[in-house]
């Protein structure tokens, strides 16, 4: 069974090239498709009669019970034909009604062959869960199919409500599955072999699932979307809204009916609306002029009567069930597929300007006038036959009392004959409609149909009748499924005669009225028309979206204010409330000492001291400064502390960063804007002093709380065994701790990223521009010049000084970073701090010599310095795994080297490597973008506004340069 | 090198008072600052925020010590995990700054201040919801997607 899904999802797959090579050609090469599902299922059938299910389990993911199930009941067999029969049949039928050009075949033969295999598998699944899958998938698939024509806007919305009823029912029946799954379980088979009890959980389980059938299946108050899902192309309406889809909710229902037919609610929900929307649909079918809605409205009411007798929970009640599904399939498909046609060939499918097809379309009418009959449930029709066993059911339901009081059994039969009329009469009327010939309408202009236009429905009528004949015969392939119901006597068979009995007079009955009703179809129009519309869920469905939209602007408006400082107030002010609150009431505060050394008290007093200063200025600059005193006081703790090299570290980054603030603000104005008197300043001062607060206590309470010995106890031990260093702090970077590292340097690389596309916003190509490229054409300037770059700067910007030790340090700079990289495994140092420092040259020839001084000293692009070092990191971390290691193992290699001789190589160094890159291209995408990206920036501004003074010189480095 | 003896970190902590004092004052005055409007004050803010979260993991690892080096005794050696954990967020720090920087100066290039505005999409949701309004994307389209009953009667075929 899986192999046969599996087909479905290849032809699926291979369908748009198909479509796109053989156009229309393709669809009876993928009717092969289904029509393969088909004979497989003609072969086994003696087994499912016999009992011998043909089964196949394939796990999947077991620990969720969900696995790839399938099993093969009678139930399931009976959809199964219906589902791939009708589908082989209209996938040929689809080759005539498509036209070569048209451009969006690919996708439909697609996505319709795909639809096939997802019913299949709906059927044929034994687990819950995937049922579940499927189900969503025949959702989503229609989704596509009814909005085939998206341009249209009523397509849109026909398939979008589609789509939002059958979700909202798919949703709570994924509810419903999951309940009984968790307390019971997820197979179905198991569920048949062994009923769960009725507990509250379980009936509240059976109502959800019930809301997905009932949605699926188009029952009020779910009805309204089927009409509306008529915007899709026929050949759609004919299989979906006919023979497969809706009849996943009858599945369904019929599913679960041995199971949980005695639940509370069950005979109401399927009953009860079923037989209301049996009368409802029938009477909204009478109003219609587009005979495809007719049938639709129609396929709403019979939707309805077959819900109704598959959830009855007898015996009689679900042989005819199956039977009635049988019928409707057929008929309705048949039928579907003849307005196709007529549609094709008359251009119209309103029943006011049909007119004389009857005789002149008879291998359409023939077959229409079988489905018609059959519809009307006339003798000897298959239609007749389950028609009579419903009734049978009914009348045996209300004989016995059982599963309920008969007297609903009485209601429920004269609601089915009401039904039954209309049923009639909108039959007369579509049959009328689309090929009588009528007074006053002139024979409408047709183009004769292909041959094998017309052969689906044809097929697809003639088995209208041939069932119905066959009757006697059909019994046995369904009585299986028939005696898995609890109630009742094992039924009768299907027959085309029983002698004259109730059922037959009430069959009558509804014929003639039925038919009494089509011939004063003028009077019943004008009595209809005036009674109010008491069921329209479409109306109740768009009121329901309005007021989801209308709450969610509400909402947003009150939770969205677009102001980033209440954004953070409101978290700040959960932070001090909650965990602060309950630090404050619950925490104990443990035993303190004042410090551990007094020098931390003197930093920490200048610290807090500058932190204050900095909330009282109100230059830009200053502030900078003040912030950076606090972090050099941070760097000063960390030496007291005993974290060297977190105090190298912190000195580097506060270095880099004050230049960094520098090169920024330069352009923006010195003073932050005045906000004098805000009243703001009083909130957000209370509210600092709260979060610190908050955290003080915490980091007491938390502190104190502590009851066990940290896990780093043994890090001096680990880090010389396994990482073969002796800096603990770099082998935890680097090995312990190498995967924080890995997320933390992708972090440094996005932050980069980030930075360069801010400031030059539409490319990162920054057009590296040397300073020898840019050589004057008498070299004599570059002579007696410390730095090539300082020949582009202006004179009052150079410093000679400042020239001459970049030029001594750099390479001494360099070389430093390169010693804290390699000898961090041992002493102070590593990637990080190696990085920084190699940055931070990077930084001095920039402010020695400009921007053209700082691709003379890094003539490559950041970004491929960043991505190589990630790639060195990644690289490193996955090497390992060749040599039948784990991720980021560290291993020494002891190799001779000459002229070094014996080299003590530890591969970690590959991933401090690759971290030491990311920093370096960290650094020098911040300076090529606050630097040079910003320096360039202003020289354009200059450049256009000199421009307008002098416009022989547009190249604005010749001016700077030309200056003695 | 033979005997590495487990390093002797405290299973039970006595907080260090002025350290806490000192994460006290930074996250207080960055918490104001970062409730500014100006997004360098944002920035300055979190800068002190971030000072004082380091300084607050100095409070959790415990006592002072020796550097952490293999080849110290462990006795008295300071913890060298949080040191670790800071050590990355120092690095992360110089990024966030720079990025919050650029984030700045493209905001001046484009308004001429650093001062970030109210967000000018939640204004206009804000007046919908005033005005008892739907949201923009709501398709208000009364018709029936089923041109057909009752309502239309009137109206012609759909062809």
């Amino acid at each position: 069974m899986a192999q046969l899904l599996l087909l479905h999802l290849l032809a699926a797959a291979l369908a748009p090239w198909l479509a796109k090579s053989l156009r229309t050609k393709a669809f009876p090469l993928l009717a092969l498709v289904p029509a393969t599902a088909f004979v497989w299922l003609l072969v086994v059938a003696t087994e499912v009669r016999d009992g011998n299910l043909p089964t196949q389990q394939i796990p999947w993911v077991p620990g969720l019970e969900l696995d790839l199930d399938f099993r093969l009941t009678t139930l399931s067999w009976v959809v199964a034909l219906l589902v791939t029969g009708v589908g082989a049949l209209v996938l040929l039928y689809c080759t005539w009604y498509f036209h070569d050009d048209d451009p969006t075949l690919w996708r439909f033969t697609s996505v319709f062959t795909a639809f096939a295999g997802a019913m299949l598998g709906l059927v044929l699944t034994d687990n819950f869960l995937m049922l579940y899958v499927f189900w969503e998938l025949t959702t989503v698939l229609s989704y596509l199919l009814i909005g085939h024509n998206p341009g249209s806007s009523t397509n849109r919305r026909a398939a979008m409500q589609a789509l939002l009823v059958t979700t909202f029912g798919g949703l709570a029946m994924l509810v419903g599955i999951i309940a009984i799954g968790v307390h019971h379980t997820y197979s179905i088979s198991g569920l048949l072999a062994d009923p769960p009890p009725l507990d509250a959980v379980t009936v509240a389980a059976v109502v959800l699932l019930l809301v997905g059938a009932l949605s699926k299946s188009a029952l009020v108050p779910f009805h309204f979307w089927l009409p509306g899902a008529m915007a899709a192309p026929t050949p759609v309406s004919a299989y979906l809204h006919a023979a497969a889809m809706v009849k996943a909710g009858i599945y369904l229902v019929a599913l679960l009916a041995p199971i949980f037919s005695g639940a509370p609610a069950w005979h109401a929900l399927t009953l009860g609306l079923g037989l209301l929307t049996m009368v409802v649909g029938g009477w909204r079918a009478l109003r219609q002029h587009d005979i495809k809605l007719l049938l639709a409205y129609g396929t709403v009411s019979q939707l309805g009567f077959i819900v109704a007798i598959a959830g009855l929970g007898t015996k009689t009640a679900a042989l005819a069930a199956l039977a009635l599904v049988l019928a409707h399939g057929l008929f309705k498909s048949t039928l579907f597929l003849v307005v196709g046609v007529v549609d094709h060939a008359t251009g119209t499918r309103d029943l006011r300007r049909l007119s004389g097809l009857g005789r002149r379309m008879l291998p359409v009418s023939v077959p229409a006038a079988f489905a018609g009959l059959s519809m009307a449930g006339v003798i000897p029709m298959a239609g007749f036959v389950s028609k009579e066993s419903a009734l049978e059911s009914l009348w045996e339901e209300a004989q016995e009392a059982a599963p309920f009081p008969s007297v609903y059994g009485y209601v429920a039969l004269a609601a089915v004959v009401v039904g039954s009329a209309l049923t009639v009469a909108y039959t007369c009327r579509f049959l009328w409609g689309a090929f009588a010939t009528k007074p006053g309408v002139p024979p409408t202009p047709i183009t004769v149909p292909h041959p094998g236009f017309v052969l689906s429905s044809l097929l697809l009528g003639v088995g209208c009748l041939a069932l119905g004949l066959l009757a006697p015969l059909e019994s046995p392939w369904l009585m299986p499924y028939a005696v898995t119901l609890p109630t009742g006597s094992t039924p009768e068979p299907l027959a085309l005669w029983h002698g004259v009995t109730v059922p037959l007079l009430l069959s009558v009955v509804s014929l003639g009225v039925g038919v009494a009703l089509f011939v004063q179809r003028e009077a019943f129009a004008r009595a209809q028309s005036r009674v109010p519309a008491l069921v329209d869920g479409e109306r109740g469905f768009a009121r329901t979206l309005r007021a989801v939209d209308r709450g969610a602007v509400e909402t947003t408006a009150v939770t969205q204010r677009g102001s980033l400082p209440i954004y953070l107030a409101s978290i700040l002010l959960v932070f001090v409330a909650l965990p602060g609150m309950a630090a404050v009431t619950q925490g104990r505060l443990p035993e303190v000492r004042l410090w551990d050394n007094p020098a931390q008290a003197v930093v920490g007093a200048l610290m807090i001291a500058a932190a204050v200063l900095v909330l009282v200025t109100r230059r830009r600059l200053t502030a900078v400064m003040l912030v950076g005193a606090t972090g050099y006081g941070v760097a000063m703790l960390f030496v007291l502390h005993g974290a060297p090299d977190l105090a190298i570290t912190q000195m580097l980054v506060e270095t880099v960063s004050l230049v960094v603030f520098v090169l920024a603000l330069r352009r923006m104005p010195t003073k932050f804007t005045r906000h004098p008197h805000s009243p703001s300043r009083t909130w957000r001062l209370g509210l600092g002093a709260a979060v610190g607060a908050a955290v003080g206590v915490i980091a007491l309470v938390a502190s104190g709380g502590r009851t066990t010995t940290p896990v780093s106890v043994d890090f001096p031990t680990e880090a010389y065994t396994f990482g073969h260093g002796k800096n603990i702090v770099n082998v935890t970077l680097v090995d312990i701790r190498a995967w924080d590292t890995l997320g933390e340097v992708s972090v440094l690389v996005a932050a980069a990223t980030g930075i360069a596309s801010l400031i030059f916003v539409r490319t990162r190509n920054t057009r590296l521009s040397r300073a020898t490229a840019k050589a004057l054409p008498s070299s004599n300037a570059a002579r007696g010049t410390w730095l090539l770059g300082g020949r582009t700067m202006r004179k009052e910007k150079r410093s000679v000084i400042f020239e001459v030790v970049t030029r001594l340090v750099f390479h001494i700079m360099l070389a430093t970073s390169l010693y804290l990289l390699f000898a961090g495994h041992n002493q102070p140092g590593g990637g990080f701090a190696g990085g920084l420092v190699a940055g931070l040259a990077l930084v001095v020839r920039y402010l020695a010599g400009g921007r053209y001084e700082l691709d003379e000293a890094a003539p490559f692009d950041a970004g491929l310095l960043v991505g190589l070092g990630l790639l060195v990191a990644v690289g490193s971390a996955l090497a390992p795994l060749a040599f039948g290691g784990t991720i980021l193992e560290t291993t020494a290699v002891d190799v001779t080297l000459w002229p070094w001789g014996e080299v003590h190589l530890v591969t970690s160094i590959f991933f401090d490597i690759g971290v030491y890159l990311i920093v370096v291209g960290m650094m020098l995408d911040i300076v090529r973008s606050l630097g040079t990206g910003i320096d360039r920036q202003i020289a354009e501004e200059q450049q256009s506004e000199q421009e307008s003074e002098r416009e022989d010189e547009p190249d604005e480095l010749q001016r700077e340069v030309a200056r003695p | 090198m033979t005997a590495l003896a487990r390093a002797g970190f405290e299973s039970t902590l006595t907080p260090n008072l002025t350290l806490v004092l000192v994460v006290v004052g930074l996250v207080a005055v960055g918490t104001a600052l970062a409730l500014d409007r100006s997004l360098v004050r944002v920035l300055l803010g979190m800068v002190l925020i971030g000072n004082g979260v380091a300084v607050l993991y100095l409070v959790v690892s415990g006592r002072a010590g020796r550097a952490p080096f293999v080849g110290e005794d462990p006795a008295t050696m300071s913890d060298p995990l949080p040191q670790a954990m800071v050590l990355t967020a120092i690095v992360i720090s110089l990024a966030t700054i720079g990025f919050l920087l650029a984030l700045s100066y493209r905001l001046w290039q484009i308004s001429g201040t650093d001062d970030v505005p109210d967000d000018a999409e939640d204004a206009r949701i804000q007046r919908l919801a005033r005005d008892d309004e739907t949201s923009e994307t709501y398709d208000r389209s009364e018709e029936s997607t089923t041109t057909s009953d009752e309502r239309a009667e009137a109206g012609e075929s759909r062809g």
